[in-house]
């Protein structure tokens, strides 16, 4: 969840993101940065690779126990899913099997879907993708906008108005948005359709496929765009309140360029260069948000999966989505730093 | 308001308690008479500047309201057995009651698929959101000061690693590990504090290290090095007095955020079935579609008690981090 957003937004300092932990030693060279990032997210990878097999063996209790809890089961049967999914063999060798897995994309198979993980995962991603780049684009542009219209005028009604809203904003559950979105606009009005992503019947391929799913888009994009979007206002306001008494303004206003100008063309740009870092790390909570918003509205992506293989639970399949979604967003973060340094030459050679 | 009173002194002053002794402090005040001792000296001191933020604390009108919202809840935690009996919550003990009523002068804030009443659930959720936000918030505070503080202190390999670490669990999206965390574990209130303790400290360790290293330049931490101060009694004298006003300002604003995860992972169906929390009753609302079968009060209460909670601590945490850091008051 979105932890560090709010101290993050609230410190005009950390505006820059995780520049005081990773900050590149000034004249650094592009290879030796690249070595590092990578080397960075590769040690991270691993680390999500082995919480992935720990978490889920050396954890007390016994996955197939807890299968048993759930359904009865009798100790031959509790045998027997146990060597089906190998864990009656020693410690070592699972952790080989799994290793091995994880780089021929082979992630076990789900105890309740009875399919290779894998091919769940593929399946169930574009949905996903979907819904989470509509809803980070939206986020991201209006956070943006708004964010900086709000420090250019700090103090205005605008800036509270809008720095209020975003801190009720953090302060709603993301779920409880959801059923309220889903209660007003598809259970009384009716306006939206109540889940799901295709009504049934409607042809793949067709432009009423593609208004339909739309249509079905609205809502969870509603709910993910609302909760992520003040944490982008207030990153870009504290980036261009730091901006604004900068020299280069001054000279910009002496040279008798219009108030606009020297907004959009001098201080938005200079302020968004630290934002970049932090809008791909709040897609990590962009995607965790993926979690409630499709178990709400039946949208069947990864997140609707998680909450499938929580309630089932289906452990392998929740032990494949917790290391595809951890290495997407690692390797986000990786771009991020890399696309960071060719946007911004004060980091490329100070 | 007890709360935030009893830690602004320490917002202010976070020697104030480490250094003084509870003896000397009480004759501080009273030795106006005479020359002072350079002990009563700073307790006066630290008294005034604790009188001086109280009112700044008070001029924050919006820290003030949300410090009386989060003295009602409290209360009407800690006192839920009085107000609602807990046979209020039992399903066996309800069948008489009409299910799903609305909203009415007989049932104020409706009933919910078993007849209970929602304002009895409620209160009695108050409870579990509490302890488990203050509980997980205590553990993130403890993990990230001291992996910040080692990250910024130690240089080398071991400072590297940790900062690695704390890279790390910066990066990774806490709730995703703490539903893996919850999943495997046994059910319970302590698997979430821990689910939501371990994956939530981050961010605090982050601002903690900043602020270590902007004391370990300072040139008394220098003379303590010189004089021979190991690293404990840096970290202990030195270090933890410096970084602890963020740490406790950071503190409130976790509070809210751990709420938030605590009814995330209860409306995933990860919390302890046999207790009360905000995030069950929305998950019990959902598991009977209540949102499309018009049942609109099931959905209401319990997620604005979740926002009303979460932005007081917040108004109060932003009222206390101004104090705490007087730069961001001009913004």
């Amino acid at each position: 969840m979105s932890v560090n957003a709010e101290t993050e937004a609230a410190d005009p300092q950390s505006a820059d993101g995780r520049e005081d932990i990773d900050a590149p030693p000034p004249g650094q060279s592009f290879g030796g940065y690249l070595l590092r990032k990578v080397g960075g997210a590769l040690i991270s990878l691993l680390m999500v690779v082995l919480l992935g097999f720990f978490a889920f063996r050396i954890l007390p209790g016994d996955p197939v126990q807890k299968i048993a809890r759930e359904r009865q089961m009798s100790p031959e049967q509790m045998e027997l899913l146990r060597a089906e999914y190998g864990l009656d063999k020693p410690l070592v060798v699972q952790f080989w099997d799994y290793l091995v897995g994880i780089f021929t994309g082979n992630l076990g198979t789900s105890y309740v879907y009875r399919q290779p993980v894998s091919q769940l995962i593929a399946e169930y991603a574009w949905p996903t993708l979907l819904l989470t780049g509509t809803a980070a684009i939206l986020a991201i542009a209006l956070g943006l906008w708004m964010g900086q219209l709000a420090a250019w005028k700090r103090g205005s009604l605008f800036d509270k108005l809008t720095t209020s809203t975003s801190l009720v904003f953090w302060s709603v559950p993301t779920f409880w948005l959801a059923l309220l979105l889903l209660m007003i606009f598809a259970g009384r009005l009716q306006w939206l359709p109540t889940g799901g992503m295709v009504s049934p019947g409607v042809e793949s391929g067709s432009l009423e496929y593609v208004v339909d799913v739309a249509k079905h888009l609205i809502l969870p994009v509603i709910t993910m765009t609302a909760v992520v979007y003040a944490q982008y206002l207030m990153v870009m306001r504290a980036s261009l309140l730091g901006e604004m008494s900068a020299d280069y303004l001054t000279t910009a206003r002496a040279k008798g360029l219009r108030e606009d100008d020297v907004r959009l063309k001098h201080a938005v740009p200079n302020a968004l260069l630290p934002t970049v870092t932090l809008v791909f790390m709040h897609i990590g909570g962009l995607i965790t948000g993926a979690v409630t918003v499709e178990t709400v509205f039946s949208w069947p992506g990864l997140g609707k999966l998680t909450y499938e293989a929580i309630s089932g639970p289906d452990l392998p399949l929740l032990q494949g989505t917790f290391v595809v979604f951890s290495s997407a967003i690692i390797i986000m973060n990786l771009l991020a730093d890399l696309i960071y340094r060719q946007l911004d030459p004060r980091v490329r050679r100070a | 308001m007890a709360h935030s009173s009893t830690s602004q002194p320490s917002t202010s002053q976070p020697g104030a308690s480490k250094t003084s002794q509870p003896g000397t402090s009480r004759t501080g005040p009273a030795t106006a008479s005479g020359p002072a001792s350079p002990r009563a000296l700073a307790w006066n001191r630290r008294l005034a500047a604790a009188q001086k933020n109280w009112k700044v604390f008070l001029e924050d009108r919006a820290g003030v309201a949300g410090g009386i919202v989060l003295i009602l809840v409290v209360l009407v935690a800690a006192f839920a057995p009085l107000i609602a009996d807990r046979s209020m919550l039992d399903v066996t003990q309800n069948l008489d009651q009409p299910r799903y009523a609305p909203p009415s002068a007989e049932h104020p804030l409706g009933t919910d698929n078993y007849g209970r009443e929602l304002w009895a659930r409620l209160v009695w959720g108050a409870r579990v959101s509490l302890i488990v936000g203050l509980a997980a918030t205590a553990m993130s505070m403890v993990i990230g000061t001291i992996m910040g503080m080692a990250a910024g202190h130690f240089s080398g390999l071991f400072g590297g690693l940790i900062m690695r670490i704390i890279d790390f669990f910066l990066v990774l999206p806490s709730l995703l590990l703490a539903i893996v965390l919850s999943s495997v574990l046994e059910r319970g209130v302590l698997t979430i504090v821990i689910a939501i303790g371990i994956t939530s400290w981050a961010g605090t360790a982050r601002i903690v290290r900043a602020q270590t290293l902007s004391a370990e330049s300072r040139l008394y931490i220098e003379r303590a090095k010189v004089l021979g101060a190991g690293h404990w009694h840096i970290i202990r004298t030195h270090l933890l007095p410096a970084v602890m006003p963020l740490v406790l300002a950071n503190t409130t604003l976790t509070v809210g955020s751990a709420i938030i995860a605590e009814s995330t992972l209860a409306f995933l169906g990860l919390g302890d079935t046999t207790q009360q929390s905000w995030g069950t009753i929305l998950k019990n609302a959902m598991d009977v579609s209540a949102a499309t079968s018009g049942y609109w009060w099931y959905i209401l209460t319990p997620g604005l008690a979740i926002v009303a909670v979460v932005l007081a601590f917040t108004l109060v945490g932003r009222a206390i981090e101004a104090i705490a850091n007087p730069t961001l008051r001009s913004r």
